[in-house]
């Protein structure tokens, strides 16, 4: 069975961020059935789950809908995904701040979001 | 070696219809009444035509729609959809398949109805399901990741922004069929209600209706056709990511790639053009575009628009038209670009021509900064 998408969500759901990876050790984002360029083979490994901000951008919702930050996050294992900064001001999220993966639970699917890293 | 046939084929005919707003109009009948007229600014009917491209912002079966509709039987059928690059792309495809005589003449399409059709906005493209659930603004948060990435690694300030939205509207307000051509300051610009940080209201593209076409011919004919044709010198593409998470390094975009291409083909360099388009769905698009193309360095973007440079009387007369930002956009840009380049080429382009312009480099944006392809067109002049 190889179904990287669905095993992807299923990891989620159980609490786990995982990642691909080569055998050479290239890591993979968002998961495929092979590594992109070379066709080679992928396998499953924990994130670190740290990285930093790459950029981001506070979206301004027209109210009821409350503004919100999309962010790049550049994780520490050289892969770069979309997602949000939680636990502070989206405002103040800055280009470069350490952050850490956190699995939140929202509209009854896991997300992955990231916080600020404690220093 | 490169293979591209530089001089080959020609544009020898160009329209535009319905800019602005075109109620009533579905898109395929703003598309085939600029089709009709790019044919007849070339003396031929749609039954000449025996190579269509296309791209419809709903109708992915375009190519087969629009045959039927005019009435063309073609050999070859393109509906290339990159995003609003596609044009460039098939201008690409148009003249090797003319150069290599599997076709005669070649119709490139476009129209759209987005500005007043009934319904919200139409999307073409939606976000992937790992950035769906951040809920970005498609497209404006992956050009302000874009934006903001510029500016923290170089400096690039939301002022030089606005003069590339101030530098629009002034070529704009030349252009009679310009949408937005009322005065715009740098610090309306500047203080203009945020959409995604920090690109605001004014750094944002139009949203209007507009059709364009073009036609083409090999370089034999196009004399016969049109007293000044435009030579198709270069075009050349390049695809890099498709969601913005995807993209190596968000201040440098496949232009680099598409540009240097075009360059070798027409055997020019950024220096010796005279008037230059590029698809500015937002002001961050221009600054990039410039440094890519060779216009200057990488991270110079934004001091290079400064002062009016880009403006008119600058030293660099980019997006003549008044661009994606102040003359028009139905979704699509890219094929504007070129009709625009067409029109400057000509001394067609009023009280906004380019003295002397015999060189023009257009250049189009697909996806989220994910395709570029960049043309180059020159007067009989620059064979």
């Amino acid at each position: 069975m190889l179904q990287p998408d669905a095993e992807y969500r299923s990891f989620l759901a159980a609490g786990r961020f995982m990642l691909q990876r080569t055998a050479e050790g290239r890591h993979v984002f968002y998961p495929r059935v092979a590594e992109p360029g070379t066709g080679a083979a992928l396998q499953w490994v924990p994130a670190d789950g740290r990285g930093s901000v790459y950029s981001v951008t506070v979206v301004r919702a027209k109210p009821p809908a409350v503004q919100r930050n999309v962010a790049l996050i550049d994780l520490v294992e050289g892969v770069r995904l979309m997602s949000r900064v939680d636990g502070m001001a989206s405002e103040d999220v800055r280009i470069g701040m350490p952050v850490v993966a956190k699995i939140v639970v929202e509209n009854d699917v896991p997300l992955l979001v990231f916080v600020p890293q404690v220093q | 070696m490169n293979g591209f046939p530089r001089g080959r084929t020609a544009i020898v005919g160009a329209a535009t219809f319905g800019v602005g707003k075109a109620p009533g109009f579905e898109a395929i009948e703003l598309a085939a009444m600029a089709s009709l007229h790019a044919l007849a600014d070339a003396g031929l009917r749609p039954a000449d035509v025996d190579a269509l491209f296309i791209a419809q912002p709903q109708d992915t079966l375009a190519g087969l729609t629009f045959s039927d509709y005019l009435g063309i039987r073609p050999k070859i059928t393109d509906n290339n959809r990159s995003g609003g690059s596609a044009f460039l792309l098939h201008l690409e495809h148009a003249a090797l398949a003319l150069d290599a005589g599997l076709c005669d003449v070649a119709l490139i399409a476009y129209g759209s109805n987005q500005a007043t059709a009934s319904g919200a906005l139409l999307q073409t493209s939606r976000s992937s399901a790992y950035e769906a659930p951040y809920q970005p603004l498609r497209p404006i948060s992956a050009y302000a990741l874009a934006a903001a990435r510029h500016m923290h690694q170089y400096g690039t300030s939301k002022r030089q922004l606005a003069e590339v939205a101030v530098a629009a509207r002034r070529w704009a307000q030349l252009n009679p069929e310009a949408v937005a051509r009322d005065d715009l300051s740098l610090d309306s610009v500047v203080n203009a209600r945020l959409v995604s940080d920090p690109l605001g209201v004014r750094d944002c593209c139009l949203v209007t209706d507009g059709a364009a076409a073009i036609v083409l011919t090999r370089a034999d004919r196009a004399r016969h056709l049109h007293p000044r044709p435009a030579y198709v010198l270069a075009a050349a593409a390049a695809v890099t990511h498709s969601d913005i998470a995807s993209m190596p390094d968000l201040t440098v975009t496949g232009a680099v790639e598409s540009g240097a291409r075009a360059y070798a083909q027409a055997g020019v360099r950024a220096a010796d053009i005279d008037v230059v388009q590029v698809y500015d769905a937002f002001t961050i698009n221009t600054i990039l575009f410039l440094e890519d193309l060779g216009f200057c360095a990488k991270g110079e973007g934004g001091a290079f628009v400064e002062g009016g440079r880009i403006a008119p009387g600058g030293a660099l007369p980019v997006n003549t038209s008044g661009g994606g930002l102040s003359y028009c956009h139905p979704g699509m840009f890219g094929l504007f670009t070129l009709v625009e380049s067409v029109r400057q080429l000509r001394g067609d382009a009023g009280a906004r021509q380019v003295a002397g312009a015999e060189l023009a480099l257009a250049h189009a944006n697909g996806g989220v900064l994910s395709s570029q392809a960049t043309a180059i067109l020159g007067s009989a002049a620059t064979l």
